[in-house]
């Protein structure tokens, strides 16, 4: 058993710690030991990617409790790709906070981020359906900080709505377990995969009524509709570095209905059967539908960024709806995609709303240095409304080929919103670099946050070219989720109990 | 006794919720922590409520199940924790807007 499967728990969690206690205030200190310790868990995150790739799905038993009595960490494919994902992520915000300076307009900014970093890890890893509440609680207490991080009237306030709406769904999430745990009498994932099927018939009413109330609360992570009301607010109102952060947030919410609608509430179940994916279907369309009419109607840079976020959730959550295991591969293509395409859009926000008099739409004052901002912006779109040539365009044609048997709804509404935001994103680009009106700025040098942005445009340039691997792995990871007995052996549940 | 108790889940709940949808802060925050109380009482009835049962095995019988009241605490710390990061956000965004209502005008955008 290796332990290097809670590292990426552990290691943010006491750099997070020890940089609060030690370097209070020493900006210079935090600032080394951030880059060091993101570092650090990219490379705990890569190996622990290899070892997943290699050996299969490894569980890591907290305290040598035997599942399902004690709490299990499980490391399979996905978990180790996610975890991937939201360490690059991190390096990435660390690395543009420091070069924009966002990270010295408040306090304890570093500490937070390593916190969110632990909940978030925490998140993909757990085999637990609890533990998973106490890790969500972790990153949403983190990102509380965050969010407001700076200050100002409008931040406060966003600040509140956002976690009103998650302290609901918190208790939403309580309830969930509540009752799995009154039918099932444990909440270990895999032991619930095996003790579901054998679920007495009287009982599977109250298992829909929890399989339901669990799908909203990973909706009202992944920003589904209707429960995306807290996401423009939040993420315009928040820091663009931290938006950008928060890419994988919504990310969490997709993983975990990945995690649940294949492991726990299988299409073969009979309590649950084609719930999932009934209930994901019209919501993902309706949340493209809404994300894509946004960008259209966006009054702020920030807010546009927001709304094309929420379309590109809606497109991973329709991949997501199919629940077969192409479907399922071109969903996780998806979601890397969609990551560092929704960070790129919020860090080139932020870029250029810091080189213009303000952030809104109309009226436009010019851009400093508008030639390379233009180019930024052009490579964020071009990801985002997912055309030629970087990596939203494979993303969405893995999709509809998936969706093939359903051809015309999905199909319409995937291309007609990439349309939509073609429109969008021509509109604001145009607004922004083509009518300007008055002085420019004066140009701002920030070479360190430039690097950091145009990481995460290699990143797509990356999943572009080596988009055949990338697939063939991720194919072998959608049939391992399909096909969750490696999962569920990895636990070593008690036999005959 | 299970009646009892299923009427406190739903009047705290019905309580939170009312106060939940208000326009100001704090009756919103409120709110919250009725409902976050409901909740806390359902999680503790998942276990099955059972009268003078300890809750360890084999002393005396029937026990009581454990793991509900070890999830409840667990819930109970973190709702304690949530209440109040949301009220100190509540008094930063009175302090600083002058007013405490919920709604967002979403013209206004922070200024860096």
């Amino acid at each position: 058993m290796s332990h290097w499967i809670i590292a990426p728990v552990v290691l943010p969690a006491l750099v997070a710690a020890f940089m609060i206690i030690l370097f209070r205030g020493r900006l210079m200190l935090q600032r080394l030991t951030s880059v060091a310790a993101v570092l650090a868990l990219n490379a705990v995150a890569l190996a622990l990617l290899m070892s997943a790739t290699t050996t299969g799905a490894q569980a890591y038993f907290l305290g040598d409790w035997p599942a399902p009595f004690g709490i299990v960490l499980v490391l399979d494919r996905l978990s180790a790709l996610m975890l991937a994902l939201g360490a690059g992520l991190g390096l990435v915000t660390v690395v543009y906070a420091i070069g924009s300076g966002w990270d010295a307009k408040g306090a304890h900014f570093h500490p937070l981020l390593q916190f969110l970093l632990m909940g978030i890890n925490g998140a993909f890893l757990t085999g637990d359906a609890f533990n998973l509440f106490v890790f969500f609680e972790v990153l949403l207490i983190a990102s509380y900080g965050l969010m407001v991080h700076g200050g100002g009237a409008n931040r406060l306030r966003a600040g509140l709505q956002y976690i009103a709406f998650n302290l609901v769904g918190s208790a939403l999430f309580l309830v969930a377990l509540g009752l799995l745990y009154a039918v099932t009498g444990t909440l270990n994932l895999a032991d619930l995969a095996v003790k579901l099927p054998d679920l007495p018939e009287g009982d599977a009413a109250l298992l829909r009524v929890a399989a339901v109330l669990l799908l909203l609360v990973f909706a009202i992570k992944g920003a589904l509709v209707p429960l995306q009301l807290w996401l423009p607010g939040t993420y315009a109102n928040a820091p663009g570095v931290v938006a950008a952060m928060f890419a994988v947030m919504t990310k969490v919410g997709a993983y975990a209905v990945i995690r649940f609608g294949t492991l726990v509430f299988p299409m073969d179940l009979a309590a649950t059967n084609l719930l999932y994916a009934s209930l994901l279907l019209p919501a993902g369309l309706a949340t493209l539908g809404i994300g894509a009419i946004g960008t259209l109607g966006a009054t702020t840079l920030p807010r546009l960024a927001a709304f094309a976020g929420i379309a590109s959730m809606g497109t991973v959550f329709v991949a997501i709806a199919h629940f077969t295991p192409a479907a399922t591969a071109s969903a996780l293509y998806y979601i890397v995609h969609s990551t560092l395409a929704t960070a790129l859009i919020f860090l080139v926000a932020d870029l250029i709303s810091r080189r213009r008099a303000h952030s809104g739409l109309q009226d436009c004052p010019p851009v400093a240095q508008p030639g390379l901002m233009g180019a930024l912006f052009l490579a964020a779109s071009i990801a985002l409304a997912g055309i030629p040539p970087l990596s939203g365009f494979v993303g969405k044609l893995l999709i509809l080929d998936a969706w093939r048997d359903h051809a015309f709804a999905v199909w319409s509404a995937i291309l007609v919103s990439s349309f939509l935001m073609i429109l969008g994103l021509a509109r604001a680009g145009s607004h922004l670099f083509w009518k300007p009106e008055g002085e420019a700025p004066k140009a701002k040098v920030e070479p360190v946050a430039l690097l950091a942005t145009l990481g995460l445009v290699a990143g797509l340039v990356a999943l572009t070219v080596f988009a055949g691997p990338v697939t063939d792995w991720l194919a072998e990871t959608a049939e391992a989720l399909h096909d969750p007995a490696g999962y569920i052996a990895a636990n070593r549940l008690p036999t005959g109990g | 006794m299970e009646a009892l108790f299923a009427m406190a889940i739903g009047l705290l709940t019905a309580v939170g919720i009312y106060l939940m949808l208000r326009l100001r802060t704090y009756p919103v925050i409120l709110g919250l922590t009725f409902l976050s109380y409901g909740v806390n009482l359902f999680l503790f009835a998942s276990g099955r409520l059972a009268v003078n049962a300890a809750p360890i095995i084999g002393y005396p019988q029937p026990y009581a199940d454990p793991l509900p009241q070890a999830l409840v605490l667990t819930a109970i710390v973190i709702s304690f924790g949530m209440t109040a990061v949301i009220m100190i956000m509540a008094i930063g965004g009175y302090l600083e807007a002058g007013h405490d209502r919920v709604d967002l005008d979403d013209t206004l955008e922070p200024e860096a």
